[in-house]
Parts: structure tokens; sequence; C-alpha cells
């Protein structure tokens, strides 16, 4: 058997095959189906009645309502009351309503584990990556098969290894280092795998690589993945998850071929910020013009995990929203809300002027509270910055670290946050 | 081949996303609305204007961004009747060809006018003008999603199946 990559044994193990081969085409079988309210239930519920059928297995199948959570207008109510349904219908235990944006949800209700073959009906489902697993994102339809099936093509990817090595710098973070891939390594990797590695990942908490696995997306790829280590491994286990040895060795062989292989010292990277209108164009922040800014926001599966909004406190402590300039902060899930509410951090975001919106993914994707005018101009922790996402398509978004956007809320303009940590 | 089923060209350029194709503050309603702004923030004329059969013309990129499938289902609403990238981000290309809309890549979208009326043949992954000469290839879809295709989208597709098993 030829040396292969993580993702060559997720795949071969979950296609029933010893190994796989580049470029082969095989059927596999679903550990896992992840979907939410914009994309699951109001759109697959028409093609299983179609096809005849119910849900192959609803213990394998994870429902988050987080797109149109809280209902603003009563079409969105109408969206979250059909999900309500649709679980109850198809006896869905593992539903989420309104906790948390659904890649924070599956890591910290314990669903991801390595090894695991899935499939998310949403662009960003590569975060599950971080904990080893081999996650796409899939649409609407492609979902009803599988729900029907359990089962789904794939065609075998080839896999680009990512190495950082070396400490990132005071303030620079995995959502830095991922803009600067965005730049550096484009958006078109279009069915290649991204398997990162390297120190300085290998340094990272657990919410830092779903950053990294997540933003995996705007590169274009499949999916991004980490092998699973001890910290992997703890994360599970606080959460009372255990792995098998297969999934605690996992990793690529000595060996394995790579398409490419690219390696990157952490240690000169300066913060990063995309100017609009996509990703690909970042640059260091001190090569950024000072932009004036009409809003900050910290939101989305990208930028407003627990650890995202710690480095924001880090930069408010003690400072100001900058008059002229709106903080918006949408915590990731409310469990999130909850832990930084318990030990002051939230309180430290709200006494710098931050306005404290629900938990969901909200203006990331123009659908919830925030949104632009036009002409309007702002920087997110969020991944895309794609003309309109974020409301009018004559505005303007910059995408940067949650350490970055609070510096800049401070400032009134775009910041670098190294000016605000000693 | 006598070219009775001339199709206009629409050409676009790189990295075209979900959210020109999609916009999300339309996403809550009606697919009428939605295809109603479809690419508008490129081109505003283009909803209004598209005929059934059309064939939408990308660079690199297109599709890239969100796994709304209302990206691809926007353009099979308005009746395109297939799309010709330089490249195509995946999911992208999964969902339009499960609706039934396929997705071909093409070295020679450089050849494809604006505007041109062209005849374009699925099977062979070819487009001709309006003389017969062929003035692009493209890559073939393998004959599995083909069939998806023929069959008008995955969910017909596996009815068909379903109903053998």
């Amino acid at each position: 058997m030829s040396s292969q990559t993580i993702s060559q044994k997720i795949i071969a193990r979950a296609a029933g095959l010893a190994s796989v081969s580049v470029g082969e085409i095989v059927t596999c079988k679903v550990d896992l189906a992840m979907m939410h309210d914009s994309g699951g239930p109001r759109r697959v519920e028409s093609k299983l009645k179609e096809l005849g059928v119910g849900l192959w297995d609803p213990s394998k199948v994870v429902l988050v309502s987080d797109h149109y959570t809280p209902a603003v207008d009563v079409d969105s109510a109408g969206i979250l009351s059909l999900t309500r349904k649709f679980a109850t219908l198809h006896q869905i235990q593992n539903f989420y309503d309104g906790v948390g944006i659904c890649h924070v949800i599956l890591p910290e209700r314990g669903h991801m584990r390595p090894g695991l073959f899935a499939v998310g009906g949403d662009s960003h489902s590569p975060s599950g990556g971080a904990y080893g697993a081999f996650m796409v994102g899939i649409g609407a339809t492609e979902m009803a098969g599988v729900l029907a099936t359990g089962e789904i093509w794939v065609r075998v990817p080839e896999t680009i290894r990512v190495e950082w090595h070396g400490a990132l710098g005071r303030g620079v973070t995995a959502k830095d280092i991922l803009l600067k891939l965005c730049a550096s390594l484009g958006m078109n990797n279009d069915y290649k795998v991204i398997e990162y590695a390297g120190s300085t990942v290998a340094a990272m908490p657990m919410n830092e690589r779903l950053t990294m696995s997540n933003m995996s997306a705007e590169l274009g790829a499949k999916t991004g993945i980490i092998a699973p280590d001890a910290t992997t491994i703890a994360d599970l286990a606080a959460k009372g998850v255990n792995v098998d040895a297969w999934q605690q060795t996992l990793n690529s062989d000595e060996g394995a071929t790579y398409l490419a292989q690219h390696i990157f010292d952490a240690s000169a990277l300066a913060p990063q910020v995309a100017a609009p209108h996509t990703p690909a164009n970042s640059h260091a922040v001190t090569d950024t013009d000072k932009v004036k800014l009409d809003q900050a926001y910290l939101g989305a599966c990208t930028g407003a995990k627990e650890n995202d909004l710690r480095m924001a406190a880090e930069i408010l402590k003690g400072r100001k929203v900058a008059h002229g300039t709106r903080l918006l902060i949408a915590p990731a899930s409310t469990q999130t809300t909850a832990k930084l509410a318990a030990d002051g951090t939230l309180a430290i975001l709200l006494e710098a002027g931050a306005q404290l919106l629900p938990t969901g993914c909200g203006a990331c994707a123009g659908y919830g509270a925030g949104v632009l005018a036009d002409g309007e101009v702002s920087i997110a922790s969020t991944a895309r910055n794609f003309k309109g996402r974020m409301g009018s398509a004559k505005s303007h978004v910059y995408l940067a670290s949650p350490y970055t956007v609070a510096a800049s809320a401070v400032k009134g303009e775009i910041a670098d946050p190294r000016e605000f940590l000693s | 081949m006598t070219n009775t089923n001339l199709v206009r060209i629409w050409k676009f350029g790189d990295q075209i996303d979900t959210d020109v194709l999609a916009p999300g503050r339309y996403m809550k309603g009606t697919i009428d609305e939605l295809a109603a702004h479809c690419l508008e923030a490129v081109r505003p004329e283009f909803a209004a204007n598209v005929k059934p059969g059309d064939i939408v013309i990308g660079g690199v990129g297109f599709g890239i961004g969100s796994s709304r499938e209302q990206a691809a289902q926007a353009l099979t609403h308005l009746g395109v009747g297939a799309v010709i990238a330089a490249g195509a981000a995946r999911i992208f290309y999964r969902n339009a060809i499960n609706l039934g809309l396929p997705v071909l890549v093409s070295p020679d979208t450089d050849k494809l006018i604006d505007g041109a009326m062209v005849a374009f043949d699925l099977e062979m992954g070819i487009v001709k003008n309006a003389q017969g000469d062929v003035i692009a290839k493209c890559e073939t879809l393998p004959a599995f999603l083909l069939e998806i295709v023929r069959d008008g989208g995955l969910i017909p597709n596996l009815k068909k199946k379903l109903a053998k098993r």
C-alpha cells in the first residue's frame, strides 16, 4: 500500500477500502451530516418528500438554527418554525436552536472527532478539520441525497501541505495566518485539501485551529485538516469524548504525496488586513491605509469564539470605542457569552462601549443585525468581504483579527493592535 | 450541423462569487425575487435580459464563497443553459450539476465573446459559432455526472436509482 495522507486514510475507511489514490472517484459512507436553518430543512424537505424517504440515520444528523436566529420578522420566524417541526418529525436529537453557530456548536457539544467523514450544508464546514475530521461543505440537493442514502461520491483530492514554524508575535493570530495564505496561495485551490502542520499550529489552542480550518473555505479548498495531537485529545476528553487508537494516531504517512508543500515563518508575520472586496486582497496592517470606520464587527464562526473575544478584551480593557465608530459583538455561542460573563470579560467589552448582539451568523452574511448602508466602511473579524455580503453593495468591508478589529474600534480607523499590547 | 439553436453568451470576469449570484439580503424570499437580483452587483441588466438556453461564461473561481445552492438555482431559474468557466468552485460545481445545470471547465474562455450567438454541445463539450466552426473546447463531464444533468438533477436521478433497488 502506498503512503497515504490523512484525507486519503479517512476517505478509504469511509469507502470501505484499504487505500485510495488521488483522482479516484469513490462512494463514502457519511459519519456525520450537519445542516442549518438556511440551507437545511426548508431546502431539503421537499426533495426528501419527492424521493419518498426519511433520514437514513437521525443519530448521525446534527441540525443547528443559526442563520435566522433570533427571528427578526415573520419570514425568518417561519423558517425557524419549519426547522423545529422538521427536527421533531424526523426525530433529530442533535438539534441546537439558537444557541450558537454550527461550526462552533459541533466541537463545543462534542460532535467533532478525528477520522470522521463528515459533510456540512455550509461552506465553512472545513472547520471540522481542526479536529482531524474530513469535513466538506455541500449544497442542499446534495444534502438531501446524503440524508436519503447516507452516502456521497467524492473525488479523492490532492493535498497541499502548509507548514508554519516558530512563534507568532504578540497580537498576531490564526486569522492573520489565513489572510496571509489567501493572498499568497490565492482563493482557487479548488478540489484540494490543505493540510496544516508545523510548530506554530502545534502550539495553537483548538479555537485558533478552528479559525485555520474554517477559512480554508476562502482558499477554495475542499477542506483544511490538522492531525490530532495531545491538544485535540485533551479538548475532547474535557467534553467526555473518548477516541480510539486509530483516531489518536491519525496522521499522514512519511512519504505521502503532496501537490505542493509551503513553509512559512510565523515570527515574520505582521497582523494582516484584507481590503475590499476579497480576502485575497490582504496586506500587513502597516501597509494598509488608516481608513476611517463607521463600524467594527466582532462576529461569526471565524471571529467571535471564546478566545477571539478574549483577544478583543485585551485591547479594550480600560479603553473606549472611538466617537463616530460603533463596535458590535455577536458571540458565536450562548455558552461563549456565559463563559465571558462569568469571568468579567464581557463587562470589559461592554464598558468599552460595545453593543452586544444576539448569537448567530448575523451580519456576517448580511442576514441579521449590523448590516451596512451605502458608502459605509466596516472592519470585521468575519471570513468574507465580497461586494454586498454585509449589506449594501456600495459598502466596504475590511477583514482582520479580533485584535486588529478591537484596536481599530478604539482608534476609529484601521489600526495596528501591537500599539496597544505591551 | 445547422445551428438552429443559437444562444447568447453572457461573459463575466474572474471570481464571480455566491454573494453576487445570490445576494444574502434576498435569501429569505422566493427564488423569483432572488433570481431577479442575480449578478446585479456586476451587471444590473442581466436578470431581466437573459434568455432560456443562454450561456454564462466566467473566468477562474466561478461560484466561490457560500454553499448556498440558490447561487446555481438563480441561474437555472433564469433559464441559463450552461456555465463555462476557466475554473469553478467545488461546491458551486456540485450544486449546479445536482440541479441539472452543467458547468464545464474550459481553457478557451478568452475566445468566447460577450453577446456572441453560439451553439453549445454538452456531450462533446464544444462551442461553435454561427458558421459552425468550433471556437472553444471544454473538459467534458464524466458519464455519471452527465447522467445526473440529463435526468434533470440529483433528485430525479436518485429517484430513478431508488426505484431500481
